[in-house]
Order: C-alpha cells, then structure tokens, then sequence
C-alpha cells in the first residue's frame, strides 16, 4: 500500500524531554563494547574539554527512536510496522551530547516515495536543549517491505 | 592521545579494526537501547519472517564502526557527521564465535574548515554490510 505523499513535510512535536544520564552514557557504551574514557570516566571527559561524559555518535539514536514512534505507528499515515526495517541512519552534530544534556526531538518526514513494491519513507530528528540550542539531527530511512517482497 | 590534522591526507589509512558480536551482545544492546525488536534475539521469529537467523542491530554495528574513527581521532565528541545505509543484515549464530565486523576506512577529503571526510567499510564473512559509510571529524590544528 503506497502511503500518502501528503504527510510529507508533517511534523511532530515532542512529547517529553530526555535526561541524558551518566549512568545511561556508561550502559550504553558498555554495550556497544566500547571502554573509551571519555564515555566512562568524567575526569577524561573533562580532560578533552567536555563538561561532562560524551554520548557515543550513534547514542541520539535512542533518543529519535523515540520521538519516530509517533510517526511509524501514527494511524493516518498506514505503515505497516511489522514489514518496517532500517535502510539508512546518519547523524548531523552542532556539538557532542553529554551527560546532563536535557533535550527534546521534533520528528519531521522529509520524504515519502515508493520503489519496487517498498514504501520509503525519510524522518529528521530535530534534537535541541529545552533553551532552543540546536545540538543534533538524525535523519533516519525506513523501509515498508511490500508483502510479495522476499526478506533477504 | 589525539590525532592532529598535520599529516592526515587524502589517502590516509586508518588502523583496521574487527568487532565480534555474539548472542549476549544483542541482548545487552537491546536493553541499553530500548529497541526490543525480536528478530534481534528470538530465533524462532527471526525466521517465521524470512531471515535465515537471528540479525544484529543495524545500530550496533554502526555503533561498533565507527570506533575505527573515534579510536583513530582519540576524542569521540569529534565526529561532526557520520552516515550510513544498511545493505545486508549481520547474522548472529547462537555459537560462542558470534559474528565478527571487519573495519576499514580511510581519509578522503581534507576540509579548509578543519574537517576530514572519511569513507568506511564493513564487511562480515566476506560479504560487504553497510554501504556509503563515512564519517566527517574535527581534528585539532
């Protein structure tokens, strides 16, 4: 089922703020296996001229995963969420996040096109501080897999 | 340690990296993450929906990727932009090997603004897993 072109441009507005925490910072770049010090250890982070623990590149994800709800499961624009998958992700950053951060994600779809039984569709993640710094975008495609399509 | 521009050009080859992913690994990125999809841990799903097993994260390996960048810059906040798209899925054997990533990349563009471009692959068991991976990073004069 192709989704509607008309929801391109659709905006939606955050629903809450996220904390960014140490201990989440830690989690996380514990299960990305990754014991750099700047994402443990706050003296090393200062060290390198942050006020606090740094957020690993892709840790906004969790974040504009989110905040993107709205939009995979938002009843007008019709995607089916169990044939959704992940085709791209990139992250733009104004400066690294770091623990104490609180912001918020606006989530706007950039695109929406059709191709080969797949519909397509873009979101940005727009990532500020409650104070209106812009601080990240994550751009994020997902993809609906037609129903005939083969999951490879 | 930091990487400074001096002597970083176009060509520059970043050390190579491997990442092994196994079981435990997606479970413990599933709930550092909060993305629960259970095609990252349940077998019996992943296949009921066509997968031939259980897959990683496509955040975990761009999550694992790009620590041939930060590693290579020393300073993580440094990573200005950084992309990629998710071309075949890394599958996880319920083994005590797991999957491994293998890293490459390598500088492409040296910016006046005092940013590099850096072009990324990853592959696992031969097979290339992210396409158009790359990354820019701000290194210190």
């Amino acid at each position: 089922m192709a989704l509607n072109p008309e929801f391109v441009g659709r905006s939606y507005a955050p629903t809450g703020s996220y904390v960014v925490g140490r201990e989440k910072l830690r989690e996380f770049a514990t299960a990305i296996g990754d014991g750099s010090p700047a994402y443990h250890d706050v003296a090393a982070a200062r060290a390198l001229g942050y006020a606090d623990l740094v957020a690993p590149p892709t840790f906004a994800v969790v974040m504009s995963m989110q905040a993107s709800r709205a939009v995979i499961h938002d009843p007008e624009l019709g995607l089916d969420y169990s044939r959704v998958v992940h085709g791209e992700q990139r992250f733009a950053y104004a400066r690294p996040i770091v623990a104490g951060d609180e912001l918020v994600v606006t989530t706007t779809i950039e695109s929406i096109r059709s191709a080969a039984g797949n519909d397509m569709i873009t979101t940005r993640g727009d990532i500020a501080t409650l104070e209106g710094e812009h601080v990240a975008t994550a751009y994020s495609l997902i993809v609906s897999r037609g129903a005939d399509e083969a999951t490879s | 340690m930091t990487v400074a521009r001096g002597g970083v050009e176009v060509g520059t080859e970043l050390p190579a990296q491997s990442f092994t992913v196994r079981r435990v690994d997606l479970i413990r990125y599933a709930g550092a993450s909060g993305d629960f999809n259970p095609i990252h841990w349940n077998e019996r799903f992943a296949t009921s929906v066509g997968l031939s097993d259980v897959i990683a994260h496509g955040m975990l390996t761009m999550a694992e990727v790009i620590r041939v960048v930060t590693d290579w810059t020393g300073d993580p906040g440094s990573v200005v932009e950084y992309g990629v798209r998710f071309t075949r899925p890394v599958v996880v054997p319920d083994d005590d090997a797991g999957a491994v990533i293998d890293v490459t990349a390598k500088v492409t563009a040296v910016h006046e603004d005092g940013t590099v471009q850096v072009a990324i692959t990853a592959s696992s068991g031969g097979a290339t897993v992210l396409g158009k991976a790359h990354a820019v990073v701000r290194l210190p004069a």
